[in-house]
């Protein structure tokens, strides 16, 4: 009897999470499959799990026309690399000096933090003041600076693990030692904050690959396309393909747009965008998962 | 400040004066900074939405002009539709959602297989990692008229007629909530799950003593327990209520016109109004009016928190 309810259980939730996981996977791997697809077989056919002609030519085509796609890709590295590495800088100092609450003053900073999360000025008049007071349009730093540098939910986090997880007597053998405040903070607390680092950079990481809204807001098609991340290509592509890659092949001289693979390329862009972070996930998969049940469970 | 006072006053206390503080005042100040450039500066930015905007004289040069913009936004059916859409999804991504998300955790928690469920849990939570933009190409090679699976690969060879799913409004709020359920339960799904490990075994040997079923231990342990969480998760949500994910409302129904009626949300609007027709005045309204409301929304559900379940409150 028990053992036969063990058993149905262990079907039922096996299948369950089968079907669930097979949903997740479907849709990449159509998007795979149809990236593979001939072109005018897709557009006869339509893209399906199983096409009868497969063909490279839309990845030979990103391979002749890379010095778009290439570009968009090492922007996208550049924004990650620069984008996490300030935010995590001047997220954690933050943290640290909200953490010591007993200092005249951090309470009322920290209530200045967590106000942002319960008011903020909307779309409206953040753009008319990156645009029109901080002349950020069409930088490099309108993908870096707006919205993301700091977030109040992240500088909680890190303030959380340093109040609960760093003994204060550390800190005290340290002073007591001589060490100074900045000291103490870059050789005893910063060291022992490794996993809260790792967890809050990677979500923050994340964050930037996969931005595409200020490139939307900030980058104007004329003069910011040369900072167009691979995000913001995918997103130009959707709405005219034909004049991007015209006018890059314009560009190279010659060739004419007639052969491209108009339909499977997008797929093959889309393939080449995610990639990096499929391939990466696995490794890093227990970051993630912690971060989601720091943020969702809280303290 | 008192508390210096009485702490530099304490017998035994190391004593520390403001030299020993400006460190640390030092380490807050980027961040300060970026706070007041980021944040600060549009929260009284959003005046511009009872100004007669005039670039040539800012924001704060600007003639007054009342409620003139509120009274344009509210005359229009757009106001009604918009605040609809963006409630009524995040209602039904809720329940849907949640329902899924628990469904899915206990199961995955029954699993015994520590590999199998491993490998569920990275798989479902990969759409929870992907742009916006990326699913709006997933969903394109389902739904489009030309080359999309469903019509070419399901309705064609069963005689059926193809739909222009990107024309006809009544499938949308369907395919929404089934894209943002796809890409989001992953996450929900592991917020629960680790909830559900955090419940201490002894709950379920008792209840195997007391021959209680797999169901009744669900039914009367698991879930019971899970109300913190399921608690936490709502306030949440009821917080943001009046927000919505611009980038599933804008790339997933590609921006498509006939579809406005179903697929416009609050956010849309503003960065179309915004965006497009360069309309300040309209923008401006309707993202005070979100941003107002749902001040009024996180600050109340917050409250009531405090009131029933302090530790589940978020300030």
């Amino acid at each position: 009897m028990k053992s036969r309810e063990a058993k149905i259980t262990q079907v039922i939730s096996n299948g369950i999470c089968v079907v669930f996981t097979l949903c997740a996977l479907l849709p990449f791997i159509l998007l795979f499959v149809g990236s593979f697809t001939d072109n005018a077989w897709a557009l006869e056919h339509g893209f399906t799990f199983f096409p009868q002609k497969f063909s490279v030519e839309a990845y030979r085509y990103i391979l002749d026309k890379w010095q778009l796609i290439g570009r968009g890709f090492m922007m996208t590295i550049i924004v990650a690399a620069l984008g996490t590495a300030i935010s995590l800088g001047i997220s954690t100092l933050f943290a640290y000096g909200i953490s010591k609450s007993e200092i005249p003053g951090m309470k009322l900073i920290s209530f200045l933090l967590i106000f942002t999360m319960l008011f903020n000025g909307g779309l409206v008049s953040t753009y008319y003041c990156y645009v029109n007071l901080y002349h950020i349009k069409d930088t490099v730093w309108a993908l870096i600076v707006p919205n993301f540098l700091m977030n109040a939910f992240n500088v909680i986090l890190i303030r959380n693990y340093f109040v609960t997880s760093i003994p204060a007597s550390l800190e005290e053998a340290a002073r007591i030692d001589g060490a100074t405040e900045y000291r103490t903070f870059s050789s005893i607390v910063l060291p022992l904050s490794k996993p809260i680092m790792a967890t809050i950079g990677l979500l923050t990481a994340l964050t930037y690959w996969n931005d595409w809204t200020n490139g939307l807001y900030y980058l104007s098609r004329r003069n910011g396309a040369k900072f167009y991340t691979i995000q913001n290509i995918l997103n130009n592509i959707n709405e005219n393909l034909q004049s991007i890659l015209k006018a890059s092949t314009s560009e190279i001289g010659g060739g004419s747009t007639a052969d491209m693979p108009s339909t499977t390329i997008r797929m093959a862009i889309a393939v080449v965008g995610i990639l990096p972070v499929v391939v990466a996930y696995p490794f890093f998969q227990k970051y993630f998962v912690k971060g989601i049940t720091l943020g969702g469970v809280k303290e | 400040m008192s508390d210096s006072v009485t702490r530099a006053g304490k017998p035994g206390k190391k004593r520390y004066n403001w030299k020993h503080y400006i460190p640390y005042y030092v380490m807050v100040l980027p961040g300060l900074i970026y706070l007041l450039f980021n944040n600060y500066m549009p929260m009284f930015g959003v005046i511009i939405a009872f100004k007669n905007l005039d670039f040539s004289k800012g924001i704060f040069g600007s003639d007054w002009c009342g409620f003139k913009n509120f009274r344009f936004l509210f005359g229009t059916k757009d106001a009604w539709t918009i605040t609809r859409n963006t409630v009524g999804y995040n209602i039904a991504f809720f329940l849907v959602g949640t329902v899924l998300a628990i469904t899915l955790a206990i199961c995955l928690n029954e699993v015994l297989s520590k590999r199998a469920s491993k490998i569920y849990q990275t798989v479902i939570l990969l759409p929870y990692l992907m742009s916006w933009v990326i699913i709006g190409y997933l969903a394109y090679a389902f739904l489009s008229g030309e080359t999309g699976l469903i019509n070419r690969t399901i309705l064609e060879p069963l005689g059926l007629q193809p739909v222009s799913f990107y024309q006809e409004t009544r499938y949308w709020p369907f395919i929404l909530v089934l894209v943002n359920t796809w890409k989001g339960v992953g996450y929900s799904m592991i917020i629960y799950y680790s909830s559900i490990v955090g419940i201490s075994t002894d709950y379920y040997e008792a209840a195997k003593i007391d021959g209680a079923t797999k169901w009744k231990q669900i039914r009367y342990i698991t879930l019971p327990l899970l109300k913190p969480t399921f608690i936490t998760l709502f306030i949440l949500t009821v917080g943001q209520m009046f927000r919505s994910d611009f980038g599933l409302f804008y790339q997933i129904p590609r921006n498509s016109g006939p579809l406005y009626a179903v697929t416009r949300t609050l956010d849309v609007y503003v960065y179309q109004a915004l965006m497009l027709n360069s309309d300040y005045a309209m923008s401006s309204a309707a993202s005070l009016y979100q941003s107002a409301v749902c001040f009024v929304l996180i600050v109340s559900a917050n409250y009531i928190v405090r009131k029933y379940q302090r530790e589940s409150a978020i300030f």
